[in-house]
């Protein structure tokens, strides 16, 4: 068991987990086109965290031109550079399924703002 | 062809460079020691004896332990390799780095013991409909013709004992070798259960550089 999880361990990305559930992020995702290689930037809600270990995925909601779209990135692909915090979202779910059915405003995940602490 | 004994600790997922996960089995290859060898002279044969896996002389019975030379501690699991292509000697211990340049390998195991299946299990049957008025679902059908042959022929497919039988699987690619824990990782299963026995050889039916 112990060997599954060294070999595990070697892939994992310390700190890979900077966010959390209903936040917005900027994923920078590296894309292949034959010989040349560009991060595009994702940028979206975090909608659900799933799995655990090495197999940890991020799925990310946004709109685009009116069409909701989701990728679900694998969180220690070395494919994913970078994953940026774009702004804390105050939410009281685990998973953010129910913004798939809102639309406009009533989609929006108001912002968490951390009061200081006394 | 050189072989070696190892030891199935299970399965997991590793990125490769371009950021795909590859579906392994991880391998342990704990020293092997080579406990006798087979010559054409003598035994008609030419082949390696390995060992691996120690085991105290209190449990081995003395007519196995009578093929132990003396130095070599005694070994539970014993497999011949038949022509083994690599100067050797009784003694010696044999690692990882026998595989070091090999791309391709093919794992023989057991597998796991399936206990009494029905022939859909067991042989890959049809089976009938489920719904539909069907009175056949899951049952074996005919097994065979009428008054000629007026029996049952051998070997006709039928349910009993699944696994826990012998099977190779060809041409598993190596995705890493870990000298250091002694590890090696293939793409795909492995038959048998954790900590089963297999053992590991170039594939056959493939090249064997990587």
């Amino acid at each position: 068991m112990d060997a599954i999880k060294a070999v595990e361990a070697a892939h994992v990305k310390e700190n890979a987990e900077n966010f959390r559930i209903g936040d917005t992020v900027k994923v920078h995702f590296r894309i292949v086109e034959g010989q040349t290689e560009r991060i595009q930037i994702y940028e979206g809600l975090v909608i659900a965290l799933n799995n655990s270990g090495l197999r940890r995925t991020v799925t990310v909601r946004k709109l685009s031109y009116g069409v909701g779209v989701e990728r679900i990135f694998p969180l220690h692909s070395p494919r994913v550079q970078q994953i940026e915090l774009v702004r804390r979202g105050r939410v009281r779910r685990a998973k953010l399924y129910y913004i798939r059915n809102r639309v406009g405003k009533a989609a929006k995940v108001p912002e968490l703002v951390r009061r200081k602490e006394r | 062809m050189v072989g070696l004994i190892g030891k199935k600790v299970g399965m997991t997922q590793v990125f490769d460079d371009t950021g795909r996960l590859i579906p392994v089995t991880v391998l342990k290859v704990e020293p092997n020691v080579v406990v006798a060898q087979r010559t054409v002279d003598r035994d008609g044969y030419s082949a390696v004896v390995l060992g691996a896996n120690p085991q105290k002389e209190s449990r081995m019975a003395k007519p196995v332990l009578g093929q132990f030379a003396e130095g070599i501690q005694p070994m539970r699991d014993l497999y011949e390799f038949r022509d083994f292509g690599r100067e050797c000697a009784v003694g010696d211990t044999l690692g990882l780095d026998v595989m070091q340049d090999v791309g391709y390998v093919d794992i023989t195991g057991t597998t796991k013991g399936k206990g009494f299946q029905g022939v859909m299990k067991r042989h890959n049957f049809g089976g009938g409909r489920k719904t539909h008025g069907s009175k056949f679902h899951r049952a074996n059908g005919s097994t065979g013709m009428a008054a000629y042959p007026a029996k049952v022929i051998k070997g006709t497919k039928m349910a009993g004992r699944m696994g826990g039988e012998r099977s190779t699987v060809l041409s598993l690619r190596v995705v890493r070798i870990d000298q250091e824990n002694q590890l090696i990782l293939v793409k795909g299963a492995v038959p048998g259960r954790k900590n089963a026995v297999v053992r590991i050889r170039p594939a056959v039916k493939r090249s064997m550089i990587g």
